[in-house]
C-alpha cells in the first residue's frame, strides 16, 4: 500500500456488508475501528468504575476502606480512567459510526486510524502506571505547583494525539462521503451533532496541548515555572470544553436511539441544528465555571463567560430537552399510542436497554446535571458549593447519569448491530439501565446534598481527627457521605453488570444471522429515520409539555433557593 | 430503506411550530433573567467576591503575615497565635501545608480587608459552616472585605487537593459580639482598648 492510499486520498476498495436490520451499509474497516474503540472504552470504563467504588467506599464515613495515601492515588486515576479514556474511546468510535455507516460511506484511512488507537491505548496504559507507581497523585486537574512525574503529562498528551487523529479521520470521512456522493442533501441531525461533537474537540484538544505540554516540560526542568492561574484558565478550556463534547455527543445518541427505536424523527431540522450550532459557538467559554472563586478575574469577565454569553448554550440544551421528549411523543403517536396524555411514554419500548437508559440519561442530565451546572456556574452562588463535593455532585449528574447511561444505552444497539452478536442474559440487560442509572442519580444527589452542607471534595477525613484544630460538619452531612456510599453500591453493581453482559456478548453471544430476530427489536423504518433528514413537524404534544414545564418550574425554584442560601451568608466583597 | 430518496432538501425554510416556539422564547427569556441577575447582585447584594488582587512572591507574604500576628497577636491556642486586628488594620491569613495560618478573632458586624494568599500549593479557603470557599493561588495576594454576621466559631477548612496531609489542613476563625460600647467607638475611632 502507497503513503497515498494509506491517507485515502485514492479510494480504498472498501468491502461492504448491508445490515439486515437497518438497511444500512457497513465498511469492514470502520467496524473493526469501531469495535475496538468500543471495547478499550468498556476495558477503562471496568478499570475506572473499580476505583471510583473504592472511593466512594472510602468516603462513607462508617466503611472509610482506604488509607489516605491509597485514596489520594486511586482517586487520581478514577478520574483519568473514566472521565477521559472510558469516555474518549467511547465518542471516537461515535464519530466513526455517525460519520462512515450513517452516511453510507467507508472510512478515509484505516491505518492512521489505527495508529491513532495504538497512541490511545499506549497513552491511557501509560497513564496508569504512571498513576499506579505512586508520585503522580496530582488528581485529575494537576493544578500547578504540584507536580506530578513526567510521563504522566506526557501520558496525557500522547492520548491527546491519539484522540484528535480520530477526529481528523471523522472530517476526512465527511469529506470523502460528499465527494463520492454517498448521501444527498444535508448530513442527519445524528451526524450533525457529532460533528458538533468533533469541532468542539479541536478546539479542547488544541487547549489540552498548549498547556500540558508546557507542564510537561516544566516538569523535565525545561521550564522553571508555570503560573497556578494561568493553568487553570486554559487547563479549563480543555477541562470543561471536553464535557462540551460529551454533551453533544450524548444528544446525538439520544436522537440516535429515539430513530431507531420507535422511529422518532426531529420535530424541527432547523430547531436542532440551531441548538448544536449555540454548542459550537458558546460552550467553550466554560472555562470561567472554573474560575469563579479566583482572584483578580474581573466580574464582567466572569458574568459574560460562565453564562456561555447570556445562556445561549444553556438554550440549546433546553432546547434539546423539549424536541428530543417531543419527537418521541410524535413519533409514539404516529405508532398509534394516541390515547390522553402520556401514553406515548407509558408503551414506549421501556423494556428495551437501549430505550430505557435513553430516556434516564436524558431526565437525570437534564433535572440533575443541568439544573445544578447552572446554578453552580452562576458567579455569586458558586462561592457556596466552590471545591465542595457538590462540584462531583454535578458532574456525576452529566457525566455518569447523563453521558456514561447514554452510552451504556448505545451499547446496546452497538453489540448486536455492530458485533453482530446476540445480547447474553436479556432480563439482566433490561434491569442494567435502571441499576446504574438509579445508583448514578443517587451519587449526584447525595453529594450535591453533602456539598450545600460544606463538605470539601478530594479529601479523605472529614472528622479531621488528625487536625491540630478540630472541626466537625454537621450530623447531616455524615448522612449525606453515607448515603453517597449505598448508591454508589448501586451504581457499581450496574456498572459491573455492564460490563458483564458487554463481555460476555462478544465472547460468548450467539452470532447473529440471515433472518434472525432480536430479542432486543428495533422499530422498522428505524434505519432510514437516522441515517436521513427531514422534520416530524410540530403535532399536538402535550405530554411533552407538561414534561418540560415540571422541569422549568423545578429550575427556577431551585435557583431561587440558593440565592436566599448565599443572601444569608456574611457579607464580603 | 436508507437509500430511499429524502424527503425534503429544503429543511431550513420549514415553519417552527407553536409548542417548539413557545418553549424557545421562554428558555430564551429565562436566560436573559438569569443574566441580567448576575449583574444586579453586584448593586443589590451583599455577596460579590472582589477581583482585588496582587502578585506578591510567597515568602514575602509569609513575613507580611507574621509581622501582621507579632503585632495583635492576643493568646496561642496549640502553639498558633490567636490574632485580634484592630480598626482599620488589614487582615492577613496564609494557606500553608497543612494549616490555615494564624487564628483569627474578628468581631460580628464589623467590615475587615483580609488579605488570604499561599505560601506553596494552592489550597481552598473553606468557611464552615457558612460555607464561604474561595480559591487561594500562591503569587497571588487576594483581598476580600469581609463582615461577620453572626458570632460563634467558625472552622476554615481546606478544599483544594494540596497533598497527603491535604484533610488535616485547618484553621479557625472566633466571631465575638461588639462590646455594648457603641459610643466608645465612635469616639475612639472605632479603635477598642
Amino acid at each position: 500500500m502507497t503513503a497515498e492510499t494509506a491517507v485515502g486520498v485514492v479510494p480504498r476498495s472498501a468491502e461492504y456488508r448491508l445490515c439486515q436490520y437497518t438497511g444500512l451499509r457497513i465498511d469492514s474497516a470502520a467496524q473493526a475501528l469501531i469495535k475496538a474503540n468500543a471495547v478499550a472504552a468498556v476495558v477503562f470504563l471496568a478499570l475506572g468504575g473499580l476505583m471510583g467504588l473504592l472511593v466512594a467506599l472510602t468516603r462513607w464515613p462508617a466503611v472509610h476502606l482506604l488509607p489516605a495515601e491509597w485514596f489520594y492515588l486511586v482517586l487520581t486515576g478514577h478520574g483519568a480512567n473514566v472521565l477521559l479514556f472510558w469516555i474518549i474511546f467511547f465518542e471516537v468510535a461515535v464519530l466513526y459510526f455517525a460519520s462512515t455507516i450513517l452516511l453510507n460511506c467507508r472510512l478515509a484511512a484505516p491505518r492512521l486510524a489505527w495508529l491513532g488507537f495504538a497512541l490511545m491505548v499506549a497513552g491511557g496504559v501509560m497513564a496508569n502506571v504512571a498513576v499506579l507507581q505512586g508520585e503522580s497523585s496530582v488528581m485529575f486537574t494537576s493544578y500547578p505547583p504540584m507536580m506530578a512525574k513526567s510521563h504522566f503529562y506526557l501520558a496525557l498528551i500522547l492520548f491527546a494525539v491519539g484522540a484528535l487523529i480520530g477526529v481528523a479521520i471523522f472530517f476526512a470521512n465527511l469529506v470523502i462521503a460528499r465527494e463520492e456522493g454517498t448521501y444527498k442533501g444535508s448530513i442527519p441531525l445524528v451526524t450533525f451533532g457529532a460533528l458538533t461533537a468533533a469541532i468542539i474537540a479541536v478546539f479542547t484538544l488544541a487547549s489540552g496541548a498548549i498547556i500540558l505540554v508546557p507542564t510537561w516540560l516544566w516538569s523535565l526542568g525545561l521550564i522553571s515555572s508555570i503560573d497556578p492561574l494561568m493553568y487553570k484558565v486554559v487547563w479549563w478550556a480543555m477541562g470543561h470544553s471536553s464535557q462540551q463534547i460529551n454533551v453533544s455527543a450524548h444528544v446525538s445518541i439520544w436522537y440516535l436511539v429515539a430513530a431507531l427505536l420507535v422511529g422518532a424523527k426531529p420535530l424541527s431540522e432547523k430547531v436542532s441544528r440551531t441548538a448544536f450550532l449555540l454548542y459550537i459557538l458558546f460552550l467553550q467559554l466554560a472555562s470561567a465555571h472554573h474560575l469563579l472563586a479566583e482572584p483578580g478575574l474581573d466580574a464582567s469577565w466572569k458574568i459574560v463567560n460562565t453564562s456561555y454569553m447570556m445562556y445561549l448554550a444553556v438554550l440549546g440544551s433546553m432546547i434539546h430537552g423539549l424536541t428530543v421528549p417531543g419527537s418521541i411523543e410524535a413519533a409514539q403517536r404516529r405508532n398509534g399510542f394516541n390515547k390522553g396524555v402520556f401514553e406515548w411514554l407509558r408503551k414506549a419500548p421501556w423494556g428495551h436497554p437501549a430505550f430505557s437508559g435513553m430516556f434516564l440519561s436524558l431526565v437525570f442530565f437534564g433535572f440533575i446535571g443541568g439544573i445544578s451546572g447552572v446554578v453552580l456556574g452562576t458567579e455569586q452562588l458558586n462561592v457556596l458549593m466552590h471545591n465542595t463535593i457538590y462540584v462531583p455532585g454535578h458532574f456525576h449528574g452529566t457525566v455518569v447519569a447523563g453521558t456514561t447511561l447514554a452510552f451504556m444505552a448505545a451499547t446496546y444497539l452497538v453489540l448486536p448491530l455492530v458485533f453482530e452478536r446476540e445480547i447474553v442474559w436479556p432480563r439482566l440487560a433490561r434491569l442494567q439501565p435502571y441499576l446504574f442509572g438509579i445508583g448514578a442519580a443517587g451519587i449526584s444527589l447525595f453529594m450535591m446534598g453533602a456539598g450545600t452542607l460544606g463538605v470539601a471534595r478530594r479529601h479523605w477525613d472529614i472528622t479531621f481527627a488528625d487536625s491540630e484544630l478540630s472541626f466537625a460538619y454537621s450530623a447531616g452531612a455524615f448522612l449525606m457521605m453515607g448515603l453517597n456510599g449505598l448508591f454508589a453500591v448501586i451504581a457499581a453493581l450496574g456498572g459491573a453488570l455492564f460490563v458483564l453482559i458487554t463481555v460476555f456478548t462478544v465472547l460468548f453471544g450467539k452470532k447473529i444471522t440471515g433472518g434472525h430476530k432480536l430479542t432486543f427489536p428495533l422499530h422498522a423504518g428505524g434505519g432510514e429515520v437516522a441515517s436521513h433528514y427531514g422534520s416530524e413537524g410540530t403535532l399536538k404534544l402535550p405530554g411533552t409539555a407538561i414534561l418540560v414545564t415540571v422541569f422549568f418550574v423545578a429550575f427556577v425554584l431551585y435557583y431561587f433557593i440558593n440565592w436566599k442560601y448565599l443572601s444569608e451568608l456574611w457579607l464580603f466583597r | 430503506m436508507a437509500i430511499s430518496p429524502p424527503g425534503r432538501i429544503i429543511w431550513w425554510n420549514e415553519p417552527v411550530e407553536r409548542t417548539e416556539l413557545i418553549w424557545i422564547v421562554i428558555a430564551f427569556l429565562w436566560g436573559l433573567f438569569m443574566f441580567g441577575f448576575m449583574i444586579a447582585w453586584h448593586f443589590v447584594g451583599g455577596q460579590n467576591l472582589n477581583k482585588e488582587a496582587y502578585r506578591v512572591t510567597p515568602s514575602g507574604y509569609e513575613e507580611k503575615v507574621e509581622q501582621f500576628a507579632a503585632k495583635y497577636k492576643v493568646r496561642e491556642e496549640k502553639g498558633i497565635p490567636v490574632v485580634k486586628p484592630g480598626a482599620g488594620a488589614e487582615v492577613y491569613l496564609l494557606g500553608r501545608v497543612w494549616q490555615w495560618w494564624p487564628i483569627l478573632e474578628l468581631e460580628k458586624g464589623r467590615s475587615y480587608r483580609i488579605h488570604i494568599s499561599s505560601a506553596d500549593l494552592q489550597h481552598g479557603f473553606s468557611l464552615q459552616p457558612v460555607n464561604i470557599n474561595i480559591q487561594v493561588h500562591p503569587g497571588y495576594e487576594h483581598v476580600i472585605t469581609l463582615t461577620p454576621t453572626e458570632a460563634g466559631e467558625f472552622g476554615i477548612v481546606c478544599n483544594e487537593f494540596c497533598g497527603l496531609g491535604h484533610h488535616t489542613m485547618t484553621g479557625k476563625i472566633y466571631v465575638t459580639d461588639q462590646k455594648k460600647a457603641g459610643g466608645e467607638n465612635r469616639f475612639a475611632g472605632g479603635d477598642r482598648p
